[in-house]
């Protein structure tokens, strides 16, 4: 019945709990739209980085990432290879040589990371092919092709069919070139990937850089889905306890981190929100409780106890932000539902957005850990508030308040 | 035997220039079952007295007895316990919860009691009837007349089954025919179930009907005269 009476009294001034409810669902809104939205952004960033950059997991010598050195090697690659593609969960397995080296133009040079790849397998691995804007994967071209990015082409003034000249250490120590012609540009979003990472065929690198028969320096692996990702890891160490095996959030810690902190500051910004919705709310249930100083004091007269009489007033605050936050955090939810299908996209922005990798176009997603801890945050926002403006009435003497016109 | 014992009672206001001696040395009795008015003009202290009668404040010396309980020595929240209990409220401006309906208003003070629903709604059901509001149960305060709230008010003061009941100028803001009609059911509840008012008022009518009129002025007793209750009450049906 006290809350009953609580809900009454919420619309005995309908306008201006209205308005507080209104503006707790606009700030909710806003809210969880925001975390939707950079969920979105941070989830396709993440699958941008899996599927066309890192892959699930990596092999490597334990010494290749630190020293980028050509002469750490994993032996008889093809061999481990179809070891790895019978593990289950596995749906594309690649070797990669790797090698930094100089690429030149006619024009001018550049420093770049060169990967040696077979153009078939490292379609399983990775969805680059897809992003071919100009020529073809691997095709058109027979001797010496190369796959480069758009950035790098427009930096080198190259098109498809240019020549371009790849030089580099060799494993013997020795500088050694190749001319090469490009077969495909490609384009992601991501401009400083683009701009320094060129790709040739395996065994053209292999004979170029004097690498010993079946060596290589890395293998990506690819998952048919991300649950298999710490099961087939574990295998992999297990298989070759000599090698370095890393998943895609050791490899691009960038990755692993960007989630958390993220978070971080989402919570941060939901909090200010609710901070300055709670004072609207105090401010509201203040008046409340100053327009009612004589029927508080009828209800402490005909025996209502103080602690009903701050739960009451509780009650009327709490429901107000209760209501304002679900609706606020449900068409938050909604919108976020009907623009994940739909995409929101960014088109003006797109240089800036590119730059730092990530598309234009966003699919928010919704993050329910967050909405739950929203949810409660209302909840405490709604008790907070009332503190103040029940304390305020518990501190009424009936006989005074009665007293009041 | 008395209900009510009320010994030199004072009160004195710390006004911002003077004190103010509202009530000022106040012996009475009141005996269970009395129809007692609380008579004198304005600013004699009727409602600071009522305010001690009925636990709302504390004198600043002198005793209270209802009961046999001395309700100096009970504590603020004891205190609003004993109200609950004990103690029936009418206010001059009915001060009903604006937002309950007239059964509501009735029940709301048992469930403070914790008295369960079903019962809850037969006692207000039937204690609006009997102030002969049975069809207007489900109306809001501001539905009613002022008559009409007060006679809500009646009601509510006596859901929580009180022996004694406290009503502050009840009809001060009522027509003489809704005066009439409220003093009638509260005499009849008098009669009926023994149950103990007390009254202040201004109005000789209300005074007329009264069993016992005791005369307050600044804050002194100066008058207390019990009347024969077939003398006053007559042929009034
Ligand atoms: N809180 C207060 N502070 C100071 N003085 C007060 C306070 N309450 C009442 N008084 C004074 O105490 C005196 C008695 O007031 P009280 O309200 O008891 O009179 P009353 O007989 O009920 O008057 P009325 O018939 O107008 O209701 C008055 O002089 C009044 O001004
Ligand atoms: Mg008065």
């Amino acid at each position: 019945m006290i809350i009953h009476v609580a809900w009454r009294n919420i619309w005995r001034n309908p306008t201006r709990s209205l308005v507080v409810i209104l503006a707790m669902v606009v700030g909710m809104f806003a809210g969880i739209f925001m975390v939707s939205f950079a969920k979105g952004m941070m989830k396709e960033r993440l699958n941008r980085g899996i599927e066309t950059e890192v892959s699930h997991i990596q092999i490597h010598h334990p010494k290749f990432r630190e020293a980028d050195e050509l002469k750490y090697q994993i032996k008889d690659v093809f061999q481990k290879i179809k070891d790895i593609e019978q593990i289950e969960g596995v749906n594309g397995v690649s070797p990669r040589i790797v090698i930094q080296a100089m690429v030149a133009s006619a024009e001018t040079g550049s420093g770049v990371k060169l990967i040696g790849t077979d153009p078939d397998r490292e379609k399983t691995v990775s969805n680059l092919y897809t992003y071919i804007k100009k020529g073809k994967w691997f095709e058109g071209i027979s001797r010496n092709p190369v796959v480069i990015g758009q950035k790098l082409a427009d930096k080198l003034s190259v098109h498809v069919r240019s020549k371009i000249v790849l030089t580099f250490q060799d494993d013997e120590g020795n500088i050694t070139s190749g001319a090469f012609r490009i077969a495909g540009i490609y384009q992601t979003v991501n401009t400083s990937f683009d701009e320094t990472h060129v790709y040739v065929r395996f065994d053209d690198l292999d004979q170029l850089a004097a690498l010993p028969q079946g060596a290589a320096q890395e293998i990506a692996v690819h998952l048919s889905s991300q649950k298999y990702l710490n099961q087939v890891k574990n295998k992999l160490s297990d298989m070759y306890p000599n090698l370095e095996v890393l998943t895609w959030k050791k490899l691009n810690p960038e990755f692993g981190y960007i989630n958390d902190v993220y978070d971080y500051y989402l919570y941060v910004f939901i909090i200010i929100i609710l901070l300055a919705l709670g004072f609207g709310i105090v401010n509201t249930i203040l008046m409340a409780v100053l327009e009612r100083v004589k029927e508080l004091g009828m209800l402490m007269a005909i025996g209502m106890k103080k602690g009903r009489i701050f739960r009451m007033i509780m009650w009327e605050s709490v429901m107000m932000s209760i209501i304002g936050g679900t609706l606020g955090v449900g068409i938050g939810l909604l919108v976020t539902i009907w623009t994940n299908h739909t995409g929101i996209s960014f088109d003006s922005y797109k240089t800036g957005f590119e730059a730092l990798g990530y598309g234009t176009t966003v699919h928010p997603i919704i993050d329910w850990g967050i909405t739950i801890n929203v949810m409660v945050l209302v909840f405490v926002t709604g008790i907070v508030a009332a503190v103040y403006p029940a304390l305020k009435a518990l501190k009424l003497n009936p006989a005074e308040a009665l007293r009041t016109e | 035997m008395s209900i009510i014992t009320i010994k030199d009672l004072h009160k004195v206001y710390d006004g911002t220039q003077v004190e103010v001696h509202a009530v000022n040395g106040v012996t009475l009795n009141i005996e269970e079952g009395e129809f007692s008015a609380l008579v004198g003009p304005s600013g004699s202290g009727k409602t600071t007295l009522m305010n001690m009668l009925g636990g709302l404040d504390r004198p600043t010396s002198g005793q209270v007895m209802i009961n046999g309980t001395d309700l100096s020595q009970l504590k603020d929240s004891e205190l609003i316990d004993f109200r609950l209990h004990h103690i029936g409220f009418v206010f001059q401006s009915y001060n009903l919860i604006p937002v309950l309906t007239a059964l509501e208003n009735v029940e709301f003070i048992m469930h403070l009691q914790g008295i369960p629903s079903a019962e809850r709604y037969a006692r207000a059901k039937e204690l609006l009837e009997a102030v002969g509001l049975g069809d207007r149960l489900n109306s809001r305060p501001g539905q009613l007349s002022g008559g009409q709230q007060q006679r809500v008010a009646v009601a509510r003061a006596l859901a929580s089954k009180p022996r004694y009941v406290l009503a502050d100028e009840p009809t001060a803001n009522l027509d003489s025919h809704s005066t009439e009609n409220l003093l009638d059911i509260m005499e009849e509840l008098n009669r009926k179930e023994n149950i103990t008012f007390v009254f202040s008022t201004h109005d000789a009518r209300v005074v007329k009907k009264a069993h016992r009129v005791i005369v307050l002025e600044d804050g002194k007793v100066i008058s207390d005269e019990v009347r024969k209750k077939e003398v006053v009450n007559g042929p009034n049906e």
